[in-house]
């Protein structure tokens, strides 16, 4: 498995990040040199393995249904570039 | 899936007719009190980002705890549709960027779903019943909430919304018509409300759907479908389809094709447009969230949620059918909302006694349920008491007054003494209907002696027996047994 030029760009814009022309070549070998070393797993045979989403044999830890949180709503906003009267404030987006 | 095409769901279009073929993406927002991964709470209208904790906001190193109760919620909702319950189900990652998603991915579940396949049985009319397959239900994060308004260069973020738990419900593409679409989502949210797992309120965003429509050509294969997002009421639901399906029509009889493609239904324009940002956006690159280890659980688990389900829709009627003998109707418009339900059954049973269910039922789902929507409350929330409409109808199997005044009893009751007893208004204002004959049969003679020419006319003419049972009704305040009046009228008149 490869990624060609095309795809370089079409990932870049799917994750919001500028690439420059320039750039490009060099990610594509990037990213191909990382697939390749991903590539050696294939040489393991999984053929009735399933699927390792975690390594923890546990049973996933539940929540009590009750309100522990929230009512921070400076906090949320401190780090925002910007924020008005507690909201977010982001350039207009619109369908 | 229904293969059998319905000639009377067909839409007429100029060069024959269509099938229309739809599927449904309900999001229904779950009932709990903390979000599905967070400790902050859901409840609906606080101050901008306020129900918010440093998870909902994705801060760096904010590690999601799952909701047991919004788990059992989704079991509960599963059972409910009689559907397939998945012991072991797993939590992935949707891709994608948009300001009120501030993790870059939303919590969802993919390749396997808590719930898979089940089925909603749906009345249609008091004459047509569909069944609706369900794909599947799974569980996962709403976003927050984008404000356009408040700025002309600049969107506003509140992510209050941002985490509470959602059950996407996918039916399989199993109805052709705006009315069965209605329907379905109508019997959705009632068994929802039934079960406590959503409240239903589409008003404030707890139930919206995603409608996917085609269309074809009787016994051809599906067309090319559109989806058109976010539709926030049963009504918009029906004209979304509607439109869309008239607009796929129209571009196929000119020769065109359609663009798989996710629309928008605008209601003030009554049209729907397309969503052209959304077309990259479908490349989610799911992969299972790190965060979150396998959702599990066992068969026990579910078989105690599921003995603790309370009755369905579905089951009441049929008691009701069974118990109260009540025609398949009228229990079905009695148990689509669950209040209605319990008020009828508690106007039934007052007093240990019960009474004229058929009776009852045609009180409670027309004068009482006429009254209510008239003020726009449901009717067990109008100041009407089961045990109110008991005593009427009492007072009208024992004959103590004629339906007419206890529609009056019932006025008065609105309006005048809403928390008197029927039986004391009837007492105090002289209601009771007069059965002694000796009254009526003075009433009658007057109105007989009073209009030879009438009794001439009615004589030859037997239907003009009405004009006399008015009369002698009027003459009375409307108290005379009209069962009385009627024999005596005949007796005197020789008809």
């Amino acid at each position: 498995m490869s990624v060609d030029a095309v795809t370089v760009r079409k990932i870049a814009h799917l994750a919001r990040i500028k690439v420059n022309d320039a750039d490009v070549p060099h990610l594509q070998q990037e990213l191909n040199a990382i697939l390749t070393f991903v590539e050696q797993l294939s040489a393991v045979d999984i053929e009735g393995v399933e699927p390792l989403t975690s390594v923890m044999p546990m049973p996933m830890a539940k929540r009590e249904d009750v309100v522990t949180d929230g009512g921070i709503p400076d906090a949320i906003v401190a780090n925002a570039p910007v924020s008005e009267d507690r909201f977010f404030v982001v350039p207009k987006v619109v369908e | 899936m229904n293969t059998h095409v319905k000639p009377s769901k067909l839409i007429k279009g100029a060069t024959g007719d269509w099938e229309v073929i739809i599927g449904l993406e309900v999001h229904a927002q779950v009932t709990s009190r903390s979000k599905l991964f967070s400790g902050a709470s859901t409840l609906f209208g606080a101050e901008p980002n306020t129900n918010v904790s440093l998870v909902d906001a994705a801060m760096p190193g904010m590690l999601p705890v799952i909701n047991a109760e919004c788990v059992a919620q989704a079991v509960r909702t599963g059972l409910g549709l009689q559907a397939q319950i998945n012991l072991r189900s797993v939590f992935d990652r949707k891709n994608y960027f948009y300001p009120d998603l501030p993790q870059g991915y939303q919590i969802s579940q993919y390749k396997s779903p808590i719930v898979g396949e089940g089925t909603v049985i749906v009345d249609v009319s008091p004459t047509e019943q569909i069944e609706v397959g369900i794909e599947r239900l799974h569980l996962e994060q709403d976003a927050g909430k984008s404000l356009h308004d408040q700025s002309a260069t600049d969107s506003f973020v509140d992510l209050n919304r941002s985490g509470v738990a959602l059950m996407e419900i996918v039916s399989k593409p199993d109805m052709r018509s705006a009315d069965e679409a209605r329907a379905y989502v109508s019997k959705l949210r009632t068994i929802l409300r039934y079960l406590g797992t959503c409240d239903g309120n589409m008003e404030q965003g707890s139930l919206r759907a995603d409608v996917n429509v085609s269309v074809r050509r009787p016994g051809e294969p599906f067309g090319t479908r559109c989806e058109i997002k976010n539709v926030n009421s049963i009504r918009f639901i029906g004209q979304a389809i509607e439109t869309e399906a008239r607009r796929q029509i129209a571009i196929l009889e000119d020769g065109g094709s359609i663009d798989q493609e996710t629309r928008l239904f605008d209601p003030g324009k009554g049209e729907t447009r397309s969503m052209r940002s959304k077309e990259e956006a479908h490349d989610y690159r799911y992969f299972p969230d790190p965060d979150l280890l396998p959702l599990e659980f066992d068969q026990a688990y579910v078989d105690e949620l599921a003995s603790a389900l309370p009755e369905l829709p579905d089951a009441k009627k049929s008691r009701f059918m069974k118990d109260y003998g009540l025609p398949a109707y009228d229990a079905g418009v009695l148990v689509a909302d669950k209040e209605t339900a319990d008020y009828y059954e508690a106007a039934v049973n007052y007093g240990g006694t019960k009474r004229d269910p058929k009776l009852v039922a045609n009180w409670v789902t027309g004068d009482v349920a006429a009254y209510a929507n008239s003020v726009g409350l449901a009717v067990a929330q109008t100041h009407l008491t089961p045990a109110q409409i008991a005593t009427l109808v009492d007072l009208i199997s024992e004959q103590t007054i004629s339906g007419k005044i206890a529609k009056d009893v019932l006025a008065i009751l609105i309006s005048e003494e809403k928390e008197g007893d029927p039986r004391a208004i009837v007492e105090a204002r002289g209601l009771k209907q007069v059965t002694d004959t000796g009254a009526i049969e003075a009433a009658v003679d007057a109105i007989i002696s009073a209009n030879p020419d009438k009794v001439a006319q009615a004589q030859a003419k037997p239907t003009m027996l009405g004009w006399f049972v008015g009369q002698v009704m009027k003459q009375t305040g409307g108290k005379a047994n009209p069962q009385a009046v009627n024999e005596l009228l005949k007796a005197k008149l020789g008809i």
